[in-house]
Formats: structure tokens, C-alpha cells, sequence
């Protein structure tokens, strides 16, 4: 007999399998675009890789050009030492919280996988990074250092479950917003109300850097982030409004953008009319690629539709499927709505 | 040395001016082209000899860590605050020199005879201390100084020991030198040079520079905290004097390019120049904000080992420096 989280697996759900199971650190996001491009040129006029690695997939069209932006990298660590005895020593790339990965199995880009684990330690709260490891195994420095060198950089290493109408995964923030941005492209039709840009983009965990170029070179008339957001479902949780299996949530501010009030009305007006559930989202930490995007040359309107998400930054981030379909469909419509041309002066 | 004289120069961020002339001064007489931006970055043009299509940009900051003057006391003693990281730690003492007249003063605190026994067991903090410049009272005082001028650290640059250098605002006047040693010599690559202003309080110089440059690579040319002291476990050493240059492959400002990490580590081995990794993550460079400018650049940081960085006495090995600009020549050939 099955077990109930057992559950045989979709075309969107092995979509979401590859990207999720993809080694993708800020800076070495290269195997995730690779990935991106071959599942989206069908669906887009062009693509193209800037200098940074962000990659740009363009739906031409009439004014105004809408950017869509989902990051692939995904938090991670990079080697700073190779001790005597082959252990390698480890500093976080993004907000990694280290009694996480003690236990956790890391992988490289070349597969070398090892666990991380900690010196001798009194109190929990010792945990700090100084007391972290990672072990892959080496017999020594020289075995270590044939595989690994100063400054390689390692994920988490843990595949995609399908819970059954909820999936968990390591890296779901933000591959889960390429799924659904590779996915909307896919669903839209021949003629488009105006041009479309997929962006997806680099180093989002390390300062929303990737997306800084991206709206730079793209010149946007408006901005709209993908990304996961966090929720107050679980036991204990901090107040926030936010509930898995409740819809997308429209985003209404973070640490990096207070969204657009035109955008954000828009975009609700949107669910509400093809009747698609949505939630609002007000995150008092965090920020998303909205933040680097608004601010690009002379501003831009922008937003961010975000997938609820729990344990985020975890080896076991969890969605909910609705939520990611209800996502698809709500950017699909977006894009079919005639965006007006923004003119200067009229903010909010 | 070039170093020692850019060392002894004032330049706290936002003050660089007599680093910079002393750089436009060596500059004269070589088929270089610069200018100077409205932030006052040094922007100079090497044409190279060789045949480079890409355009690279090589930064390095002027300014330095310092203080600066808020308010002046009727005995005539100014209060300031730091410019740049500093540790208020370290400044008890410490000979300084005060505004663009370079007033001798130092900074000043309690005698241990006058400090009851519980004050003894803490550092100073910066609101207990003064520069003193010898004024009778503050009217004596506002003749030489006013709130905002800038203090510099008064340590003259002397080499000693086994080949090393002690002195002030080797972070970024190392750097400087490596670059102005690329610039004057003849020959070699093709390539731009930004000397940089206001690196220490956020790398702003270099986000200006690189968007009137338009680099297409860059390479940051530092000074970083070598932690190779006696009290440091090994896993911690961030870099070693001695050892060569340091490669970063991260820092807070910036997930290094791999193609620049790769070339760097590449253009040492080939050419059998010593180097060593900065095996810690924190800190920022120019690089940073070079990386984020316009479209984005590919960008590197290679740095000096320096012991004691940001204090009023650091040390460095002048085979460091030299294996630097070993270094980033090797690099700037296989990339220009």
C-alpha cells in the first residue's frame, strides 16, 4: 500500500524536481541556468546571459516591456581552509543559520558530497561558524585537496519530496519562482498585450546583486519580483498573515521595496476578477529582487508575487501545490492585462 | 620607495587631494591620459603596447582611515570621531596630524595615576578621548582647526626587520603603488586605472569610476588583514605575510567572478608567482560596487597581507608587493 506523501509525480512537478535538485550557489549559478534556457527557449523570442550570469528570456512586444524576476541562486557555503587532516572549513554564502547544517549532507559542483559537523561544544548556542566543519570523507589534506580547493563552493543536498499536494525540497527559494515563471511562459498565447522579460537572476541571497544589472540593462517599465515569502501557519509562529494553501500573496512591502500602490491594485484587480485566490503579504524581513529593480536609473513601478513558504533558508523548504498553480495563472493573466504606459510624475 | 611616500600622505575618505597630486606628479612626462571626476577619483589611461580589445579596469583607493573633528573645548582639546572602521581601541596615545597644515597633536586620555581602580580594567571609549594640539584655549584652538577637519594618523613609513615595511594607510596606498608601478613602466598591457576616493565609507569613488569607465573586467588592488600572529589558530590565519598575494574568492561586497578567481590562481602558477587565498569573508572592496555598476563587470580583488590594518601602524613584506604586481601583470596579459 502507498503511503499517503507517496505520490507519483506531474510534468510541473519534475520541472520543480530538476531545478530544485540543481547545484546553484550565489556566484555559481551556472547548472540552473543551463537547465532554465533549455526549458524556456521555446517559449521565448530570445535569450541571452549578461556578465553577472543573469539570464534574460524576451517575449518581443509593443510598450510598456514588464520584467519578471525569479533568482536561481540558492544559499550554500564556500571552503576558506583545508585543515592538516583533510577537514575543510566553512563560511555561509547568504543567510544560512549553522545549527542547520549540522548533519546535513553538502554537495559540490563536481559531486563530491560530504556532512558538516561542529567541534566539541558546552551549549547550543556555542554553534557558530569557527566551530563548523565539513567532512567529505578525505583521508588527509592531500586527498582533500585533489577534489576541493580554497573558495569551491557547496549546496545543500537533499531531493524533492512530493508531501501530496505539498512539496519539500532544499533551494524551493527561488527555484520554485523559476518553475512558475518557466511554466507562465510556456501557458501564454501567440500575441501578447506587450513585451515580456523573464529574468533570472544571480546572487539575489548576497544582496539582490544580480537583479541590480538586470533592471540596469532591461530599462523596465515595470518590475515584478518571484520569489517565496514567509509564512505564520506553524506552531509558535511570528504574527504574519501569510498561510500555506491560501494562494499567492500579493506583496505589499519588505525590508527592500514598499511595492508600487498601482502595481500592487493591478495585480489584485487581476485575481480577483479570473477569481484567483491571493493573499497579502506584509514581510518585516527579508527583501526581494522588487528592492534592487524599483531602484534602477529613474525608478521603477514595482511589485512581487511571492509563494508562501515554510522553514525557508532550511534543507526542507515546503510549498503548497495550489499555491504554486495559482501562481502560474495569476502572472499569466497579469501579462495578458494592458499594462498602461507609466508616465513620469505620477507616483503614488 | 613609492610606497613610503604615498604612506606618509594624508588622505582620510573624502580628503585625498594630497594623494592624489603626489599620483598626478609621477604620472608627468609618460604617455599616460587622466583625469579627475566631480567625487575627485583619478581616472589615468594606459594605451599598453599590446594589442587588448577588452576594456579592463584595475582599482585602488586613495583614502584611508582616519578622524575627523566635532567640537572643540574651551581647554582648547577637540573631540572627533572616526572615518572608516576604526577600533577606538587602538588610538590611545597615538600621534596624530591635524587638517591640510598637518598640526602636530595626540590623542590624549586619563594618566593611569588619575584612573580609579575600576576604569583601569576597560579600554577607553571614544567619548573619553581628545586630541590634544597644545592649544592654550579653544579661541587658540579655532585659529588652526574647525568641526570637520580631518585628522590623520602621524607615522612616518620606515622599513625594518626582514624585509618589511611599518607604516600608516598601507590600505590602499599598496595598492596605489601597484597600480603606479603598471602605469610608469614601458611597455605591457593595455588597461585603466582608477584611484579611487571614499572606499573606506562605502565604497563610493568606485561605483562612480567604474560607470564612467565601463570596464568589462576589473580587478580590485587591496590591502587585507593578514592574521598570521601568534594567538591565531591556522584555520583563522586569513592571509600570511610572506606568502604572495592574496586571492579573495569572497567577500561582503562581492561573490568574486570565476573567471577572474580562475584566471588569477592560473596567471600564478604559469608564471611560478607565489600567492595565497584570503580565506575569510568578511570586509569589503571596491570590487563590490564595480561589479554592480551599469550592466555589471566582471570583477577580482588581489591583495597585500598587512598586519594591523586600519590602525596607526601597520606591516607588510615588500616581497608581497612586488609579487602583487607580479601578479596582476600576469594577469592583466592573459586578459587584456
Amino acid at each position: 500500500m502507498k503511503k499517503f506523501n507517496e505520490v507519483a509525480i506531474n510534468k510541473m512537478e519534475t520541472l520543480i524536481k530538476e531545478l530544485v535538485e540543481a547545484y546553484g550557489p550565489s556566484g555559481e549559478e551556472a547548472a540552473v541556468r543551463e537547465l532554465i534556457e533549455e526549458k524556456i527557449k521555446d517559449s521565448v523570442d530570445r535569450t541571452f546571459t549578461d556578465n553577472l550570469g543573469n539570464l534574460f528570456a524576451i517575449r518581443e512586444g509593443a510598450a510598456p516591456l514588464l520584467m519578471f524576476s525569479a533568482h536561481m541562486d540558492e544559499i550554500g557555503v564556500i571552503v576558506t581552509h583545508i585543515d592538516d587532516n583533510g577537514f575543510l572549513r566553512i563560511a555561509p554564502i547568504g543567510g544560512v543559520a549553522p545549527h542547520l547544517l549540522v548533519g546535513q549532507r553538502l554537495s559540490f559542483k563536481n559531486g563530491v558530497t560530504g556532512t558538516v559537523y561542529h567541534e566539541k561544544i558546552k551549549a547550543l548556542k556555542e554553534l557558530d561558524w569557527p566551530k563548523l566543519y565539513l567532512d567529505i570523507g578525505a583521508a588527509g589534506a592531500a586527498a582533500a585537496r585533489e577534489h576541493i580547493r580554497i573558495g569551491d563552493m557547496a549546496c545543500l543536498h537533499q531531493p524533492f519530496v512530493n508531501l501530496g499536494g505539498r512539496y519539500m525540497a532544499k533551494a524551493m527559494d527561488d527555484r520554485i519562482g523559476c518553475a512558475v515563471l518557466v511554466e507562465a511562459a510556456r501557458r501564454l498565447p501567440g500575441s501578447l498585450p506587450q513585451g515580456v522579460c523573464f529574468v533570472f537572476s544571480v546572487q539575489e541571497e548576497v544582496g539582490l546583486r544580480g537583479a541590480t544589472t538586470a533592471a540596469y540593462r532591461l530599462e523596465p517599465d515595470y518590475g515584478f519580483a518571484v520569489d517565496v515569502t514567509l509564512v505564520g501557519d506553524t506552531p509558535e509562529a511570528p504574527l504574519m498573515a501569510v498561510s500555506l494553501g491560501q494562494g499567492p500573496a500579493i506583496k505589499v512591502k519588505d525590508r527592500s521595496v514598499l511595492c508600487h500602490p498601482r502595481v500592487r491594485e493591478l495585480m489584485i484587480e487581476t485575481a480577483e476578477k479570473h477569481k484567483i485566490p491571493y493573499q497579502l503579504e506584509v514581510l518585516e524581513r527579508g527583501g526581494t529582487d522588487a528592492g534592487a529593480i524599483h531602484l534602477s536609473r529613474e525608478g521603477v513601478p514595482s511589485g512581487a508575487i511571492s509563494i508562501p513558504c515554510r522553514y525557508v533558508h532550511s534543507p526542507s523548504e515546503m510549498v503548497d501545490a495550489g499555491d504554486v498553480a495559482h501562481a502560474v495563472e495569476l502572472i499569466e493573466k497579469i501579462i495578458m492585462v494592458s499594462w498602461p504606459l507609466p508616465d513620469s510624475g505620477s507616483g503614488a | 620607495m613609492l610606497l613610503e611616500k604615498l604612506s606618509n600622505l594624508p588622505g582620510v575618505s573624502g580628503n585625498e587631494k594630497a594623494v592624489r597630486e603626489a599620483i598626478i606628479e609621477q604620472l608627468q612626462g609618460h604617455a599616460l591620459e587622466w583625469q579627475t571626476d566631480t567625487l575627485g577619483n583619478l581616472l589615468v589611461r594606459k594605451k599598453g603596447s599590446g594589442s587588448g580589445s577588452r576594456r579592463v579596469m584595475l582599482a585602488a583607493h586613495m583614502d584611508e582611515v582616519g578622524l575627523m573633528v566635532t567640537s572643540i573645548e574651551k581647554s582648547g582639546h577637540l573631540k572627533f570621531r572616526p572615518v572608516g572602521g576604526i577600533d577606538s581601541r587602538v588610538l590611545v596615545s597615538k600621534r596624530v596630524r591635524v587638517g591640510d597644515d598637518r598640526i602636530p597633536g595626540v590623542i590624549g586620555s586619563k594618566a593611569i595615576h588619575l584612573q580609579k581602580p575600576e576604569e583601569r580594567l576597560k579600554p577607553f571609549e571614544l567619548d573619553q578621548l581628545y586630541i590634544d594640539i597644545g592649544a592654550r584655549n579653544k579661541d587658540e584652538a579655532e585659529k588652526h582647526v574647525q568641526i570637520g577637519t580631518y585628522v590623520s594618523f602621524d607615522t612616518a613609513c620606515t622599513p625594518f626587520g626582514d624585509g618589511c615595511l611599518r607604516g600608516k594607510a598601507f590600505d590602499d596606498r599598496a595598492g596605489c603603488a601597484v597600480l603606479l608601478e603598471l602605469l610608469l613602466e614601458k611597455g605591457g598591457p593595455a588597461f585603466d586605472a582608477a584611484f579611487t576616493v571614499q572606499e573606506e565609507v562605502g565604497l563610493r569613488g568606485a561605483r562612480v569610476a567604474s560607470y564612467t569607465l565601463q570596464p568589462q573586467y576589473a580587478l580590485a588592488v587591496e590591502a587585507t588583514a593578514a592574521a598570521d600572529t601568534p594567538d591565531t589558530e591556522k584555520e583563522r590565519s586569513a592571509t600570511m605575510l610572506g606568502s604572495g598575494p592574496a586571492i579573495s574568492f569572497m567577500d561582503r561586497s562581492i561573490i568574486v567572478n570565476r573567471e577572474i578567481f580562475k584566471g588569477l590562481i592560473e596567471a600564478g602558477e604559469k608564471a611560478k608567482i607565489p600567492f595565497q587565498f584570503r580565506r575569510f569573508t568578511g570586509g569589503g572592496t571596491d570590487a563590490g560596487a564595480i561589479a554592480l555598476s551599469r550592466e555589471g563587470v566582471k570583477a577580482g580583488v588581489v591583495a597585500v597581507p598587512c598586519r594591523y590594518i586600519h590602525s596607526p601602524c601597520s606591516v607588510l613584506k615588500k616581497s608581497d608587493l612586488q609579487h602583487t604586481v607580479s601578479l596582476v601583470r600576469a594577469w592583466l596579459e592573459a586578459t587584456a
